[in-house]
């Protein structure tokens, strides 16, 4: 790997600790949307699949070894023991797959293509493991654990086109920030 | 640095990573069987002892969990709906144990001395031709980075506010990204010019190469 793309991945992973910081929008059903699992979609839509994998792998690895890197300041080993672990663990599968559907409709149009692809990496593959690591840390089955989580989903909905829409404007501000863009 | 330690001189503390890290590992496996609501409570007490022990300010370090709180009322009343009160009392217990165990592995470990426990655990990957090194490196510019970004961001929010605010923060994220690509070039050129990573792997991370 050479070495503009490790300080490319690493500097991403740096920007959703930074997006974190951007105050949680209270939404209609109670639960706060924070900006962070919108970097996930962007990682995936910006990086393309393979950096947006391991920016996101990175990411949580630091996470793991005691940074305060998610939204509110959380961070540490007790995420990944939490009934939230299957999010954080499938950040990076999210990118990737995001990034990977982004980049098979890249030629429809970029909003599109994004929008598509965070619905697919950032709400159905991240859900896959959250749910997952739901199911797993509280033993309820796939119904119960569905529906718990599924308040949630509303807010990424809102995500998903929010990651359509920044992509587009920072391709036109600087295109070849765009990696979905690039083949 | 950024980081989740809590200075100290506990016993705690003075555990090597690696062992503490097992330790975990063990306990929440073993904490699984267990499913009378009453046998947990011993395992709950001894976290509230260890966190005693970390000194003062030991005990406030427990409010970690406080943003869980809510889902952790949703997860006992769907638990007590759908199964019956024991069980829901079981889940509610184990959950707060292993959350609040794992944090007191990260509260009394450099994130240094982690890494240094995790790094050889990664060595398998040099089979796959992915230098160790390189990951670390790459950890060392996550933590000095994160800092930067953050004052960027900041700089940006109050930008914002000076301007009236609004509901679509979210807007932010644009100039963020574009800051964000920006600097990575720079950072790339500066590492180029000083020979890559390679020649620098060890300067540029002090941080994680120092032994606590």
């Amino acid at each position: 790997m050479k070495d503009k793309t490790l300080v490319q991945i690493a500097l991403y992973a740096a920007l959703i600790a930074a997006l974190g910081l951007i105050p949680p929008i209270p939404f209609v059903t109670g639960i706060p949307i924070t900006a962070q699992t919108l970097g996930v979609m962007l990682a995936g839509v910006m990086l393309g699949p393979g950096r947006g994998f391991l920016s996101m792998l990175l990411f949580i690895f630091v996470v793991a070894l005691g940074a305060p890197l998610l939204s509110g300041g959380r961070g540490g080993l007790g995420v990944f023991v939490g009934p939230t672990a299957g999010f954080a663990i499938g950040f990076p599968f999210a990118a990737f797959v995001t990034g990977w559907v982004a980049l098979k409709l890249e030629r429809i149009n970029l909003f599109s293509a994004a929008l598509i692809g965070s619905l697919a990496g950032g709400i159905l593959v991240l859900y896959i493991f959250g749910i997952a690591g739901f199911k797993l840390v509280t033993g309820n089955d796939w119904a119960s654990a569905t529906t718990v989580m599924a308040v949630f989903i509303p807010g990424d909905l809102v995500k998903a086109v929010i990651t359509a829409v920044v992509a587009q404007a920072v391709y036109k501000g600087l295109p070849s920030a765009v990696a979905v863009k690039q083949a | 640095m950024i980081s989740l330690y809590f200075p100290g001189h506990s016993r705690l503390h003075c555990l090597p990573a690696g062992i503490k890290l097992s330790g975990l590992a063990v306990i929440s496996i073993g904490l699984y069987p267990i499913q009378n609501p009453l046998w947990l409570l011993p395992a709950v007490l001894l976290v509230i002892l260890a966190y005693y022990s970390l000194g003062t300010g030991g005990l406030a370090r427990m409010l970690i969990t406080k943003p869980l709180l809510p889902l952790f009322v949703l997860i006992f009343a769907v638990q007590w709906w759908t199964q019956n009160l024991a069980s829901a009392l079981v889940l509610l217990q184990r959950m707060l144990v292993l959350i609040l165990l794992a944090n007191l592995i990260t509260l009394t470990t450099r994130m240094d001395a982690m890494m240094d426990a995790v790094l050889p655990l990664l060595s398998p990957l040099r089979w796959l031709g992915i230098r160790t090194e390189r990951i670390a490196f790459a950890v060392a510019l996550l933590v000095r980075f994160v800092p930067v970004l953050m004052a960027v961001m900041l700089n940006l929010l109050e930008a914002w506010k000076a301007r009236g605010g609004g509901r679509a923060v979210w807007q932010l994220a644009i100039p963020m990204m574009i800051n964000a690509i920006r600097l990575s070039d720079h950072v790339a050129e500066a590492l180029a010019a000083r020979g890559g990573i390679r020649s620098h792997s060890v300067d540029a991370s002090p941080s994680l190469t120092k032994k606590s």
